[in-house]
């Protein structure tokens, strides 16, 4: 791995060398190393790209890191990720998609990423995008993330996508079973021409079933974001989303937050706010000595946090 | 020291052409604890506002320990050694105590250093450190971050605006003792916004702002029995004098 594939791997997963327990790191399109654990295995699939990660039941205080590093401008892929998490099993996963383009041509990573979460199984799920490059080539990134929770599981997904992805269309969506929960934060920002659109839909098929998605994102410059979510209570359930936006320069920002209650226990809430950083939070920090730019800075910098 | 020589200050709305809200304002500051205080809509915000930098005057001059600030700007003046607690404090999505009072402090603080500061605006640190400054803390509890965070400066000019309002249930003691100390750390000027005759009380000098005009400077002493059982302790309204007659 060179300099900037380490770089990257820093950026998107935290990782100055190689990680604790298992995991399958991907540069330009192969893999690059793997390792596996007495409880997690990870195999490659026979008919396409990707691999599948199995959990065994009742593994606890485990992780596992499937980092993706694109260095070589114009590399497009689509990769397709299974986890089958076990009964019971509490682990954390830590997935993250880093690209370096120093050329004129796109490149593209598409990941569609599948979790099983079998019963009372709990899963943490953080995952970054990343991109960077001082040639002309677009950074183009399509996560989809498919998670289906059994009863009694949860899983906390966590997405951040904060530098150098011109494009990218995320689709996540969760279908919940009894007393199931699916907690979404997601945090976006934008600048340039960057044009980012995410769409959440969770359906609350289970009694007791429940979700909190929260989206905060800031656009700057001339960047397009685009924010849809559904929830639908199919059972007695609860759902909650928030689409929170710093709006910036002359970038544009679309919410619309769906909640459809199709049993009359169904409880759901959305909650959406666009709007410019207010001028007395600028002032504020400004009377404690901090300049307009700073000022700016701080409150983007706590609001994506 | 701080002089403000013939400040003014005009706004004009749609209705009326212009409304002054000061009028020729020149007064030396260089006691350790001034109170501004005067009938609601008097122009004594306005006039912090002035003196911070976030209002600019019709016309008039701030001068700072000899130097001229009129033109500069709030980030500037900030520097210049003055500090700010405002009437309403302001919300953060995002920013936590801890952030906020390290930003004030200018410079990381420990987590020590941070508990200090609360704990002598009566909140127990443990709980707020890492809380959000956002609407799930209450107006008093705000507060008190908000002079926190001017505590935390430590600057030459410290200016309050109400600071007693919304803090209900904290005894006057508390709050006058954290004047108290601001005055032995920094020795400089305490600018008090206030209603509180308590406040009144450990005045050095009272100004005295009314419909936009300096209506009595001057020590404590002298002041006080002008404002107590006059009618600019408080005045009702047209409407209610009518209805009492």
């Amino acid at each position: 791995m060179d300099a900037i594939q380490k770089n990257i791997l820093k950026e998107v997963a935290d990782l100055h060398g190689v990680p604790e327990g298992a995991y399958n790191i991907r540069t330009n399109g192969k893999l690059d190393s793997r390792n596996t654990t007495a409880n997690i295995d990870i195999v490659s699939k026979d008919d396409k790209d990707g691999i599948d990660i199995i959990i065994k039941p009742g593994t606890v205080n485990e992780s596992v890191h499937i980092p993706v590093v694109l260095s070589e401008s114009g590399l497009q892929e689509c990769v397709y990720n299974d986890f089958f998490i076990g009964e019971g099993a509490d682990v954390t996963i830590v997935a993250g998609c880093g690209i370096h383009n120093c050329g004129v041509d796109t490149s593209k990573h598409a990941g569609i990423h599948t979790f099983h979460l079998d019963k009372n199984a709990k899963v943490k799920y953080v995952e970054k995008h990343y991109g960077e490059g001082d040639g002309n080539g677009e950074n183009v990134m399509n996560p989809e993330t498919v998670c289906y929770l059994e009863e009694g599981a949860s899983m906390i997904m966590e997405s951040a996508q904060i530098k150098g992805i011109d494009s990218t269309d995320r689709v996540t969506k969760g279908y919940l079973k009894k007393d199931a929960y699916f907690e979404v934060k997601e945090s976006i920002m934008t600048h340039g021409k960057q044009h980012a659109k995410t769409n959440f839909v969770v359906e609350l098929n289970g009694e007791n079933s429940s979700t909190n998605v929260i989206s905060r994102s800031v656009a700057r410059d001339n960047s397009i974001q685009e924010f849809f979510s559904t929830i639908e209570g199919n059972n007695k359930c609860s759902g909650h989303s928030e689409c929170d936006a710093i709006i910036m320069d002359d970038a544009t920002v679309n919410a619309a937050p769906a909640l459809n209650a199709n049993n009359i226990d169904a409880s759901l809430i959305h909650e959406a706010a666009i709007g410019k950083i207010a001028g007395e939070q600028l002032i504020k920090l400004m009377t404690l000595g901090l300049t307009e730019e700073e000022a700016e800075e701080q409150i983007i910098n706590g609001f994506l946090k | 020291m701080l002089e403000l020589k013939n400040i003014s200050y005009e706004v004009s709305d749609e209705i009326d052409d212009s409304k002054e809200i000061l009028r020729d304002i020149s007064l030396t500051i260089e006691d350790h604890f001034v109170v501004i205080t005067g009938p609601n809509g008097g122009g004594k915000s306005t006039l912090a506002k002035i003196i911070a930098g976030i209002i600019k005057p019709t016309s008039g001059r701030i001068i700072l320990d000899g130097v001229d600030i009129t033109d500069m700007s709030i980030t500037d003046r900030a520097n210049a050694g003055i500090s700010f607690a405002f009437q309403q404090p302001v919300h953060f999505k995002g920013l936590t105590v801890k952030d906020l009072i390290c930003l004030a402090a200018g410079k990381n603080l420990s987590i020590n250093e941070v508990c200090d500061l609360l704990s002598e605006v009566g909140l127990c640190a443990r709980d707020y450190v890492d809380r959000e400054l956002n609407g799930r803390l209450s107006g008093g509890e705000l507060k008190r971050i908000e002079i926190a965070m001017v505590r935390a400066r430590g600057t030459k000019l410290s200016i309050f605006d109400e600071p007693e309002a919304g803090i209900d249930l904290w005894s006057f003691k508390s709050l006058i003792h954290v004047f108290e100390k601001m005055r032995d750390a920094i020795d400089g000027t305490i600018l008090i916004i206030s209603h509180q005759e308590r406040i009144l009380n450990i005045a050095d000098k009272i100004i005295v702002l009314a419909d936009g005009k300096l209506l009595h400077y001057g020590s404590k002493d002298e002041v006080l029995p002008k404002l107590l059982g006059t009618s600019n302790a408080a005045k009702p309204c047209k409407p209610l004098e009518e209805s009492l007659d």
